[in-house]
């Protein structure tokens, strides 16, 4: 599904080779600096229009509610009037599709969804862009650590979430131990570099391969 | 190999002269000694004190208006005022989301190079001193502000929402809902200064006959009502002061009051006098040209021009570039002088009246218009060029001082910082120069589009022949010193957009 062949991207990804097949669920390790935002950028670039992408930065606009933010994932369905009359007055239809999601995702319609998302705490806004990618509705789905914000039961909440609504999932994390949870397939990434690229099961089973984890991050 | 020597002799002498800002302050300092001999500066009356005692009485007593007249030029300056910076606003926006395209940005460079009062001037002579002139006056050359500054707050938003939208989304539908949402509060903050920069601009259109407070402002200094000067004076501070009050308000939300207050200004325009003088559509086609290129004959229109040019054009050029020269260094001296008595890092207490006399004094200097000040000093110190080198100096030092001030407020200090003097030299002054250069080189256009304009009193800068030209209803002469002066203003700007860069 998508394919590097020696990508170069100046100094942050030095001769990348990768390939990657439509199902199969990868996580993204590596110390921070290391290139998994500048890998994520090149895999989204590759198929921008097939891919739910949720930015490590979230992507939110300030002013706008959350209902908004998440609006936007659909916003190429749309006529130019039916999107600017939905940015003064939210469509019904659209209000309950978002609100059932933002349910979903642990968040409150009434108390979340209609203020300005400047108004709304860390997890929330992360959870927002993660809603924004889901109404997307795309088989694929790339995250840079999406579930940071979030503590350990509901990021495998929402971890889990993601898994069961998308084909194929690229993601960056930093928590080894739910990408050896959740995951089917590790890359390891390090100054620029792919250290490791294998199944997660082969991870946990061999000695040596669990001791390149380790060195990931020394 | 000639192009190349120039070229690589300008871009020595550009590094040299502005490569730090020492350099570049000790450039123009010798610049501005060096046309100290050659501006007209000399002072014609023999005894101001008379008119200055006078003008002192004036102010201790001023008199207001009847005030039924008050009530109207007050409406009509907010009238005009609010209607062009909406409009120009809006079309400021529309030009700003198309701003990739050259010929958009040339446009809007050169409707904005043209100061306000020259527009007024123009639209004058087809339109008359109806509101249709006071309006467009400010609304065309404000829609190439708008438009710049629109563009410029856009284009520093992040790009990272847009990043997440389908790469098949309309561009409208993308804008709408990620760039222009991201640039909203400062495009609001913007025109909310824009509107009080109107509000000046509408003053002193006055002067050139429309029936806002610069009308009655100038009558009554011409006729040495000067206790009705200052009260006219103080009911236009107080409008500005008190915007705050009847615009910006939390009471009701800005949706509801300024289309309310857009409607009050259409019914308080002034009715329309019977329009004299050409007809737009003969204006354009025939008054602005020489009649020698009317008829045709090319070289002889070519002369004509060479003949404005080094007759008319060139030496009001060197006096409008000597005046605001000396201007732009006096203004950078007196902001120096000025900033730190108005600022909380010198006078750090809660309550501090010289703090308070400072804010107070800045606040008149940045409100009151070069022109009304000009017009003060010409009846104090006689038609040369020093009441508008003082002008300039003290509208724009207040200016700067008030910005300067608000970023030294900002600064953090170390607890056992020294104060006053060494406070000042040592610590303080070196660390705001940088911006205060830069606020110096952004002013730097304004000043000359300004000591352009103040020709309109006499001074014999751009604006004297521009006027003249119109009032012998030479247009063609009036167009071609108007594209002068737009010319000298964009090469300015980019002259001063480059030190900057640098």
């Amino acid at each position: 599904m998508f394919k590097l062949d020696r990508y170069q991207l100046d100094t942050r990804l030095q001769d990348i080779s990768l390939r990657i097949n439509a199902g199969e669920k990868i996580a993204l390790l590596g110390p921070s600096g290391g290139g998994k935002t500048s890998l994520l950028n090149a895999l989204q670039q590759q198929c921008a229009d097939q891919v739910a992408w949720c930015p490590q930065e979230h992507g939110l606009v300030e002013v706008l509610s959350g209902y908004h933010n998440i609006y936007m994932g659909q916003l190429e369905q749309h006529s130019v009037w039916y999107n600017l009359a939905n940015l003064i007055k939210p469509f019904s239809k659209h209000k309950s599709e978002i609100s059932e999601l933002a349910l979903m995702l642990g968040l409150d319609p009434e108390m979340h969804l209609f203020k300005s998302v400047s108004q709304l705490s860390g997890g929330q806004r992360q959870r927002i862009g993660i809603g924004r990618a889901f109404y997307r509705q795309q088989d694929t789905f790339i995250g840079d650590e999406v579930v940071s914000s979030l503590d350990s039961v509901q990021a495998q909440m929402i971890l889990e979430l993601i898994l069961s609504r998308h084909k194929t999932v690229v993601m960056a994390l930093h928590n080894r131990q739910q990408a050896l949870n959740n995951f089917n397939r590790i890359i390891g990434i390090k100054a620029g570099k792919i250290v490791f690229d294998s199944p997660a099961k082969e991870l946990i089973k061999n000695k040596y391969q669990a001791g390149l984890l380790d060195s990931l991050y020394e | 190999m000639n192009s190349q020597f120039f070229k690589t002799l300008f871009s020595t002498l550009f590094s040299f002269l502005f490569s730090s800002n020492r350099r570049l302050s000790l450039t123009f300092i010798v610049l501005a000694l060096l046309c100290l001999p050659f501006a007209d500066l000399v002072v014609y009356q023999v005894e101001p004190w008379q008119e200055l005692a006078r003008m002192g009485q004036g102010i201790i007593q001023p008199s207001f208006p009847e005030l039924s007249i008050l009530a109207d030029s007050l409406m009509i300056t907010v009238a005009f005022a609010l209607i062009a910076v909406s409009g120009a606003a809006f079309l400021g926006l529309l030009l700003a989301l198309v701003f990739h395209s050259r010929i958009v940005r040339i446009f809007s460079a050169s409707i904005r190079a043209v100061h306000e009062l020259f527009w007024g001037l123009l639209f004058m002579q087809v339109y008359g001193l109806s509101a249709t002139t006071g309006v467009l006056a400010i609304l065309v050359p404000f829609t190439g502000i708008f438009a710049k500054m629109f563009a410029e707050i856009i284009a520093q938003q992040s790009s990272v929402p847009q990043s997440t939208l389908s790469t098949k989304t309309n561009r409208l539908s993308q804008y709408s809902y990620t760039w222009l949402p991201q640039a909203w509060p400062q495009m609001v903050s913007y025109t909310r200064y824009r509107f009080e920069c109107a509000l000046r601009s509408s003053t002193i259109l006055g002067f050139i006959g429309l029936p806002t407070l610069g009308f009655y402002l100038e009558t009554a200094f011409k006729q040495g009502q000067y206790d009705e000067a200052a009260g006219l004076l103080l009911s236009f501070f107080i409008l500005i002061a008190s915007i705050r009050w009847w615009l910006h308000t939390k009471w009701l939300p800005a949706y509801i009051l300024v289309p309310v207050y857009l409607l009050l200004s259409f019914i308080a325009l002034p009715e329309a006098p019977q329009v004299y003088g050409s007809s737009l559509v003969q204006f354009l086609t025939q008054d602005i040209w020489p009649k020698a290129l009317l008829k045709g004959d090319v070289s002889a229109s070519i002369s004509w021009y060479q003949g404005q040019l080094f007759d008319v054009a060139l030496p009001a050029l060197w006096d409008t570039l000597l005046l605001s020269q000396l201007a732009l260094v006096l203004t950078g001296l007196l902001v120096l002088l000025f900033y730190p008595w108005a600022s909380k890092a010198f006078f750090p207490p809660k309550v501090s009246v010289i703090r308070g006399f400072g804010r107070t004094t800045l606040l008149i200097l940045r409100s009151v218009p070069e022109m009304i000040f000009a017009f003060v000093f010409l009846l104090i110190l006689g038609p040369s060029g020093i009441p508008a080198v003082l002008a300039l100096a003290l509208h724009n030092a207040g200016l700067i001082s008030y910005l300067l001030m608000r970023h030294s407020e900002q600064l953090n200090y170390r607890a056992d910082a020294g104060t006053g003097i060494n406070h000042y030299f040592y610590e303080v002054t070196p660390r705001i120069y940088p911006h205060f250069l830069s606020l110096l080189l952004y002013r730097w256009e304004v000043i000359i589009r300004e000591s352009a304009i103040l020709g309109i009193l006499g001074i014999t800068t751009l604006g004297f022949y521009i006027d003249s030209a119109f009032e012998d209803i030479r247009y063609d002469r009036a167009i071609f010193l108007i594209v002068i002066s737009a010319l000298l203003n964009i090469a300015v700007d980019s002259f001063s957009r480059r030190i900057r860069i640098h």
